[in-house]
């Protein structure tokens, strides 16, 4: 070793800490470390896509068109009762936004992180891909939490009826948040992993939009025939509305619903069934697509990204 | 996530004694490394070692299998047969305490456009920290990093604005970051111009001088071989034809010539040991029927630039003899 290597500590390194440290660390020590550095990368891209403009239009066009909507349907009524439908629908679209940051926009920053080398750089780097993971699922599921208070403001100007006042409301809207994200951001990496490109994702995009139809984002379930309901009821989606329409709506209009309550339980379990689901299946697909990453592939797929028509 | 295998681990233990005497254990070493891709060999039998504070040049025509070696030593390639170990250990499945030793630049990212320069150097370098020792401080501080690369002024540029050039000095301080003890540049630099090429072979032997991490680079430009390594290999055909120093190549191939000339309106090319009794013979089968003669001395380049020919042309699918007399 040169001294002019062994001549430069580093200032921000403490010499006890160094001298404490062992030629080989601990696994767990280490993986602690990037994960703390995952939060680190958390904070950054959250920043990042709180400042960049087109991040911020991508994020909340959808919903403010929806609300701008559902505000021209505020005198229609709710089947069966006197109640505003475009006030029913406005948990819906929260629960559509939820969706599609969670799911769809999360695989879409997997795809073109794998595209741009993005993930590659973490496989480089020891313990890289759990700080990548922990960084972009935190990042991911704080601008959607970010995103509904932000829709949630103007809601409570335009549309009569909701219910913003009480403790209760917010308890039930953070657990319902809280376990709609653990629900669906697994399957949004799982999503992201399995997809070859960015553009191969718009094959998802038909899916889901079918499914929050069917789900009862914009128009009660009740309407549909038995066995749809059904189908409604398996995804996570028509739970996560449900939810937070019990949070933002007065307690009564739980007799419309499904069962003639806000099935509290029955939400609970269903988003823990889909949360646990995704956390078995997602470290599995997630690992595959980590090792099968190299130099080659990430040239691979940007050779193919140049050849598609612009 | 991934099992922790510590170099001792290993049951393969390299012959010895290999390479000079008195040098220790070789940093990379391969033997009979082979790599298939459906019928195609890519790698037939690559046997090559670096050894550590050296600065060793994988020379090759595009598509001769560089980068598939680099990635197989690198551990994001599985092999499909042979041998190697990089710092002791197997690379597939070394886990992430050898990970922390390596430095890995590619040949081109993209990666982390909207970061800035110092802000993603601050965030990689964070998951080194635990591996730092006594005599190698990790993370390298971002700050003399930049100085190093000369981006000290571009600290608080976002990642998308650099130019080609910056941005490849980039790569080579995220791949420095971790005070690596082996780093790899995979053709760092394709795409540069010459300035941007005299710049960053500055970087590579202030690096070199510094003489605590070793350094397999790829590169198919003979010119950066011969100025940044100690040693070239190079690799065709899947396997290693050639292994030493520049001068030690060229003296290789210094007793031949080439003799080109026409007859009968065809082009002939021939490498010879007697030039001047090649033609003497020549003229004396042929006569008049040999016209545009011309006699040179073979330069390594030469015989560089005429495998890079045939191998691109695909006319030749195995080493050149007077290649592989080269002992490897």
């Amino acid at each position: 070793m040169s001294p002019a290597s062994a001549a430069s500590p580093a200032p921000g390194t403490s010499p006890a800490r160094s001298a404490a440290a062992s030629p080989a660390p601990g696994a767990r020590t280490a993986l602690r470390t990037a994960l703390r550095a995952g939060l680190q990368r958390a904070r950054i891209e959250l920043r990042q896509q709180l400042t960049s403009a087109q991040d911020v239009w991508g994020t909340l066009f959808f919903p403010v068109l929806s609300l701008i909507v559902m505000y021209v349907l505020r005198d229609s009524r709710v089947p069966g009762t006197g109640f505003s439908l475009g006030t029913r629908s406005v948990p819906g679209v929260l629960g559509m936004n939820v969706v599609l940051g969670a799911l769809t926009v999360l695989a879409m920053t997997l795809t073109m992180d794998r595209e741009d080398g993005t993930l590659l750089r973490a496989k480089a780097t020891p313990h890289g891909v759990p700080g990548y993971l922990t960084g972009r699922l935190l990042s991911r599921a704080a601008t959607t939490v970010l995103g509904v208070l932000v829709l949630l403001l103007p809601a409570g100007f335009l549309f009569d009826g909701l219910e913003l006042g009480g403790a209760q409301s917010w308890f039930t809207l953070a657990w319902v948040l809280a376990l709609g994200l653990l629900a669906v951001l697994p399957w949004g990496a799982v999503a992201g992993a399995s997809f070859g490109s960015a553009q191969s994702l718009g094959v998802l995009t038909v899916p889901v939009m079918l499914l929050m139809v069917i789900s009862g984002v914009f128009y009660p379930v009740g309407a549909f025939p038995g066995w749809l309901q059904w189908i409604a009821q398996v995804f996570p989606v028509y739970w996560l509305g449900l939810g937070l329409r019990s949070a933002l709506l007065p307690y009564g209009l739980g007799a419309a619903e499904l069962g003639g309550s806000w099935r509290h339980l029955e939400t609970a379990g269903v988003l823990a069934g889909w949360a646990l689901a995704g956390l078995v299946v997602a470290p599995f697909v997630l690992r595959r697509m980590a090792r099968r990453e190299s130099g080659a592939s990430v040239a691979a797929r940007r050779e193919k990204a140049l050849q598609r028509p612009v | 996530m991934d099992a922790e295998v510590t170099a001792e681990d290993g049951e393969f233990t390299p012959e010895s004694p290999y390479g000079p005497p008195g040098r220790p254990a070789p940093v990379i070493e391969t033997r009979g490394l082979r790599m298939r891709y459906g019928d195609t060999d890519v790698l037939r039998d690559v046997d090559l070692r670096v050894y550590e504070g050296e600065v060793v040049a994988l020379l090759g025509p595009n598509g001769a299998g560089k980068t598939t070696t680099v990635e197989i030593l690198e551990g994001f390639r599985r092999r499909s047969g042979g041998e190697v170990r990089v710092l002791g250990a197997d690379p597939d499945g070394a886990g992430e305490a050898w990970r922390a030793r390596l430095g890995v630049v590619l040949q081109s990212w993209r990666d982390h456009g909207k970061w800035r320069v110092r802000e993603l150097l601050d965030h990689l370098g964070r998951f080194y920290a635990p591996y730092s020792t006594p005599d190698r401080r990790r993370p390298y501080p971002a700050g003399e990093l930049l100085s190093l690369v000369g981006l000290a002024d571009d600290a608080d540029t976002v990642v998308a604005r650099l130019s080609g050039g910056r941005r490849r000095r980039l790569d080579v301080a995220v791949g420095l970051v971790g005070r690596p003890e082996l780093l790899f540049l995979d053709e760092p630099t394709v795409g540069f111009d010459p300035q941007a090429r005299r710049e960053f072979h500055a970087v590579v032997r202030e690096l070199a001088a510094r003489g605590d991490t070793t350094v397999l680079l790829t590169t198919h430009d003979l010119d950066e071989a011969e100025k940044l390594c100690d040693r070239t290999l190079i690799l065709a055909g899947g396997a290693i034809v050639a292994d030493g120093s520049t001068a030690e190549l060229a003296a290789r191939v210094s007793g031949t010539a080439e003799v080109r000339y026409t007859r009968a309106g065809r082009r002939h090319t021939r490498r010879v040991e007697d030039a001047t009794g090649h033609v003497r013979e020549l003229f004396a089968r042929y006569g008049a029927e040999i016209g545009d003669l011309e006699v040179r001395r073979v330069r390594l380049e030469d015989v560089y630039m005429s495998i890079v020919r045939d191998f691109e042309s695909g006319q030749r699918t195995y080493a050149p003899a007077d290649l592989t007399e080269v002992p490897v």
